[in-house]
């Protein structure tokens, strides 16, 4: 039996209420208004015969002496088929569909099933009566758009468990029963296409947890060749606002090799979620030709929507990342931006009155952020096939600054790091990754030596300019001077992409490894000019038409022709040796 | 009937506290002292201890002082009566002109489901080049305007709320010197824009509660404006005041502060008001431009970095000019592919070289030789300065395309600027 209580303090969305029965950390109460509406809340501290609760709604009406129901079930998320292209907010309600039934605004109280009931699946059973499964195990499959969905043994149920009971093929609602399962001492279970989850811990149910190898290409130049990212890795995008990650973030949504990718837009702009989900349905998918919106869902806990669910939306987000990862899907979550989930821990924390750490934040931050992005991962699942669930975070330092809490906490446990500068973007250089402190420890898809020396070139080119800044051009020697010039040659046409050209905005692996070799030869290639006059004008020259190069089609005509010319003025100053 | 208490309990900055039972978080009251009545509201329930934030300050209520709990929310009223007039934060007539009552409309009310929502596709055209060229203003969008003390903000604001396209204009003023107030009334009156305009102003001398019910009262309006499908433009001067007063409120709350005194919520607090704006796919829309003063023209400061996390971009404001580095309008992509094809281009080529400008004006202050690209350069950057930069500019954008290819054609050749081939055949300007 549920407990039940009554609310004696409101502050902000932290309610205080005096309860009877027995109270579990982090279950779902529902706080009733007098006008009879429940707003759905989640236990976050218990003292004594009291417990505070998080309100993931406004509170406005609620009074002193207002029931409030516990539910003795913690936060959990609902798992199945139809989830993929669908919209969410952070406590799962499906955002199209709320629209339809309460029009422009969000309103409070009002709760709906993530998944549809009456939508009917066809059903392929996998499993055979008498066989004895585990959690995770696959019963039998549903298509869900391009994927086959499988419907696993409950990940709640312990042990092993035998097969009593499997429905044949056929068309089945997500709540029909399709297999009855024995467990060891004779209880039955009775499985069905959908299950739940609590958010907040992690789903275990397979072989083993193996090392991130294998990179995730994004098709962005300076992450794959430079700072590469792993499936199953972690990555955090740290900037400054205006530096262009959210740019970045859609991007990689948008050409990630991965099966799945998950949005969770937490704390953000919502013009953001909308062009996203305006225009993905509207894209292709160049893997394979569906729409984008088949592989893409979205969690959505915009900057104006109640900050306690902010929270909820990052666990919710990674919850169900796992849940296609166990049928051994590549699944990709971008979390944009922790640092707003961080703020939102904050505020509670605040409420709460706890001693604060740096910055006010909590002094359990760093934990909460490592559990998190431990989440992610590359396993092999207990059929012995490979999921993985790759993290990318951005995080909105305040200022810009990387020296604060939450930057410093998320670099402590992500395996790359892509800083995007101030003073990149407002060069309009972008990607405005900034090759000077960003780092990877993935493997990425070129030789890992010819990257380090490109990279060196880079680095001397922005020693060369600071010198130049001191002794002018013209204390600075010729070989000094072409140095420079290369490096700002490798980053114009090799670090910087234009995202909003049709071609360059998506660079393939095989043409980075084509124009990667081709820029590494001119950059070796030893020049002479007579007057830096001349050489900057070379490779002002140059940068343009390899610029042009990189807008054409990979091996068109017009690809070749320049490639030609490219390579003809280079020749025209390499030094005869 | 609804209850009256004369005992409070304490009295601190603008919060009073009483011992009440049976009152509703937000819930409205009236407050009744020798000063006279004021609204207050509640902001805190612990037990039978209710902290009230009273509207007019706690100044003069006495511990006996009636307390009359009203038994709903702040609301405000709304109907199209409302065009023309001035009102405080509380919605009382400020102009000497009747109240009004109908139609009361919840403030702060809930957010727009985003999948109501649609992608902006409409440009404003404002008449200023650095605008309409470099960082196009998108119906919907939210942008400050960054800014120290000092810079002519307001008579910005002022010339794009004439200049722009819209329906209604709801001015919102919180901490606004009183001569400000007047030359806002004042110019929109002259200028025949005071009939389709609302105006929300809390000036420096008012309560300090009542300025944080500008924005809300502002925004509540325009939304109920966008609804009846309007295009509304909602101006608020300015958002560090109304920063401010949430931090004075707070503190004397005995919140804990977060960063520089201000409290934890800052963002959440200011991403509720700017998150309104909004285009609705089958009504109208809501477009705000905010002006948030730097104090000591530093944009790390609290204010200034959590606006420019949570707004579409920004406007800076410095010497009387809208900076092309750091100004960023996040939509621009959305429309500025439709207006000209040339307009990418001249936008992306006449930054990248003012960029180069600025890197030689600093090797020439450090006594370096100028190079012949130099002095191009120079002669680049200071024509792109008086001819588009300069904020008295007005012409369309049409307009301002074909002079930034005079400019460009001016001062250099073709291939130094970075174009591609295929534009400078089509616009670079013929010579002779």
């Amino acid at each position: 039996m549920a407990s039940i209580g009554k609310i004696t303090g409101v502050n902000g969305n932290l309610i205080r209420v005096a309860f009877t029965g027995p109270v579990t950390q982090n279950e779902v109460a529902y706080a009733k208004l007098s006008s009879g509406v429940k707003l759905k809340s989640e236990v976050i501290r218990i003292r004594g015969d009291y417990a505070e609760l998080q309100v993931f709604e406004d509170t406005t009406g609620l009074k002193a002496g207002d029931d409030v129901e516990f539910t003795a079930e913690l936060l959990s998320v609902e798992l199945g088929p139809g989830l993929l292209s669908q919209v969410f907010d952070g406590l799962q309600n499906p955002l199209p569909r709320l629209a339809e039934e309460c029009g422009f605004f969000l309103q409070r109280g009002k709760y709906l099933k993530a998944l549809e009931r009456d939508v009917k699946w066809s059903f392929t059973p996998v499993a055979k009566v008498g066989d004895k499964l585990t959690a995770g195990e696959t019963l039998g499959t549903v298509p869900e758009g391009i994927f086959k969905h499988r419907i696993m043994v409950p990940f709640k149920v312990q042990g092993s468990v035998t097969v009593e009971k499997i429905m044949p093929m056929g068309d089945y609602k997500v709540e029909d029963v399709i297999a009855v399962l024995k467990e060891a001492d004779g209880k039955t279970i009775e499985a069905k296409l959908m299950q739940t989850w609590p958010v907040k811990v992690p789903i275990k149910q397979y072989a083993e947890r193996m090392r991130p190898s294998e990179p995730m290409v994004t098709q962005q130049r300076i992450i794959d060749t430079f700072y590469p990212i792993a499936r199953g890795g972690t990555y955090c995008i740290p900037g400054p606002f205006g530096a262009g990650k959210t740019v970045l973030q859609q991007l990689t949504s948008r050409y990630a090799d991965v099966d799945i990718v998950i949005l969770a837009a937490c704390g953000e702009r919502a013009g953001e979620v909308v062009e996203t989900l305006r225009e993905f349905p509207e894209l292709n998918d160049p893997r394979t030709g569906k729409s984008l919106m088949e592989r893409t869902l979205i969690i959505c806990n915009t900057s104006s929507m109640p900050v306690a669910a902010r929270e909820a939306s990052v666990y919710t987000g990674v919850t169900l990342a796992e849940y296609y990862r166990q049928m051994g899907l590549n699944v990709l979550l971008l979390a944009d931006s922790t640092s707003r989930w961080a703020q939102a821990l904050r505020e509670m924390s605040g409420r709460l009155e706890e001693i604060p750490g740096e910055e006010a934040f909590p002094a359990y931050l760093e934990s909460v952020i490592a559990s998190f992005y431990e989440r992610g991962g590359v396993v092999r699942l207990k059929d012995g096939s490979i999921g993985s669930v790759t993290i990318g975070g951005t995080v909105s330092p305040a200022g810009g600054n990387f020296e604060e809490p939450v930057t410093q906490a998320t670099l402590k446990v992500v395996g790359a790091f892509h800083g995007l500068s101030r003073e990149r973007s407002d060069q309009r250089r972008f990607p405005a990754i900034n090759p000077m402190d960003s780092w990877s420890k993935y493997e990425g898809i070129i030789d890992i030596a010819k990257v380090e020396a490109a990279h060196d070139i880079l680095i001397s080119g922005v020693e060369v300019n600071q010198m130049m800044k001191v002794v002018g051009e013209e204390g600075t020697s010729m070989d000094d001077f072409v140095v420079y010039l290369k490096s700002e040659y490798l980053d114009a046409v090799y670090l910087q992409q234009d995202a909003y050209h049709d071609v360059d905005a998506a660079c393939s692996a095989e043409r980075q490894k084509y124009l990667f070799s081709k820029v590494d030869q001119i950059l070796k290639t030893s020049m002479t000019f007579k007057e830096k006059e001349d050489a900057r004008g070379f490779f002002l020259k140059l940068t343009q038409i390899t610029k042009d190069w990189n807008q054409m089609e990979f091996q068109s005509k017009g690809f070749k022709d320049l490639e030609g010319q490219i390579f003809k003025s280079v020749a025209e100053v390499a030094t005869n040796a | 009937m609804h209850k009256v208490y004369h005992r409070i309990e304490r009295i601190a900055g603008s919060v009073i506290t009483v011992k009440a039972s049976g009152v509703a978080y937000q819930e409205l009251a009236q407050v009744t002292s020798a000063q006279g009545i004021s609204l207050a509201r509640v902001i805190r329930i612990d037990k039978e201890m209710i902290d009230l934030q009273v509207f007019s300050g706690a100044r003069g209520i006495s511990t006996d002082s009636e307390v009359r709990f009203i038994g709903k929310p702040m609301e405000i009223p709304f109907s199209d009566s409302l065009l023309g007039r001035v009102f405080t934060g509380s919605g009382v007539p400020r102009d000497n002109g009747p109240l009004i009552e109908e139609n009361p409309v919840e403030i702060g009310g809930p957010s727009v489901n985003p999948s109501k929502r649609i992608i902006p596709r409409r440009m404003v055209r404002t008449g200023i080049p650095m605008i309409d060229v470099f960082n196009t203003l998108v119906v919907s969008q939210k942008l400050p305007i960054f800014s120290v003390a000092g810079e002519p903000y307001n008579q910005l604001l002022a010339r794009i709320a004439l200049q722009a396209e819209v329906d209604v204009i709801v001015l919102g003023g919180m901490g606004l010197k009183h001569d400000d107030y007047l030359y806002l009334r004042d110019f929109l009156e002259q200028n025949g824009a005071l009939s389709r305009s609302v105006m929300f102003v809390h000036t420096a001398s008012d309560p300090i509660v009542e300025c944080l019910l500008v924005p809300d009262a502002a925004l509540a309006v325009a939304e109920q404006f966008a609804i009846k499908g309007k295009n509304v433009l909602v101006l608020l001067t300015d958002m560090t005041n109304f920063a401010d007063a949430m931090k004075e409120i707070a503190i004397t709350m005995e919140q804990i502060p977060s960063n520089r005194g201000y409290p934890g919520d800052l963002y959440s607090q200011l991403a509720s008001r700017y998150e309104k704006a909004v285009d609705f796919d089958t009504a109208g829309s809501i477009t705000i431009l905010a002006v948030t003063t730097m104090p000591g023209d530093d944009v790390t400061h609290p204010v200034p970095d959590n606006t420019g996390y949570i707004t579409e971009g920004q406007f800076y404001l410095r010497k009387g000019r809208i900076e092309p580095f750091g100004s960023l309008s996040r939509l621009k992509q959305q429309v500025n592919g439709d207006t000209r094809p040339d307009h990418r281009t001249i936008m992306n080529t006449m930054i990248q070289l003012y960029a180069s400008f600025k890197e030689t004006i600093e090797k020439q202050s450090m006594g370096f030789r100028m190079s012949t690209w130099d002095r191009k350069l120079l002669k680049f950057g200071l024509r792109f300065e008086n001819e588009m930069m300069d904020l008295s500019v007005n012409i369309p954008l049409e307009k301002a395309l074909d002079l930034g290819w005079t400019i460009l054609g001016d001062c250099f050749e073709p291939e130094e600027t970075g174009i591609p081939s295929k534009m400078i055949n089509e616009y670079w300007p013929k010579k002779g």
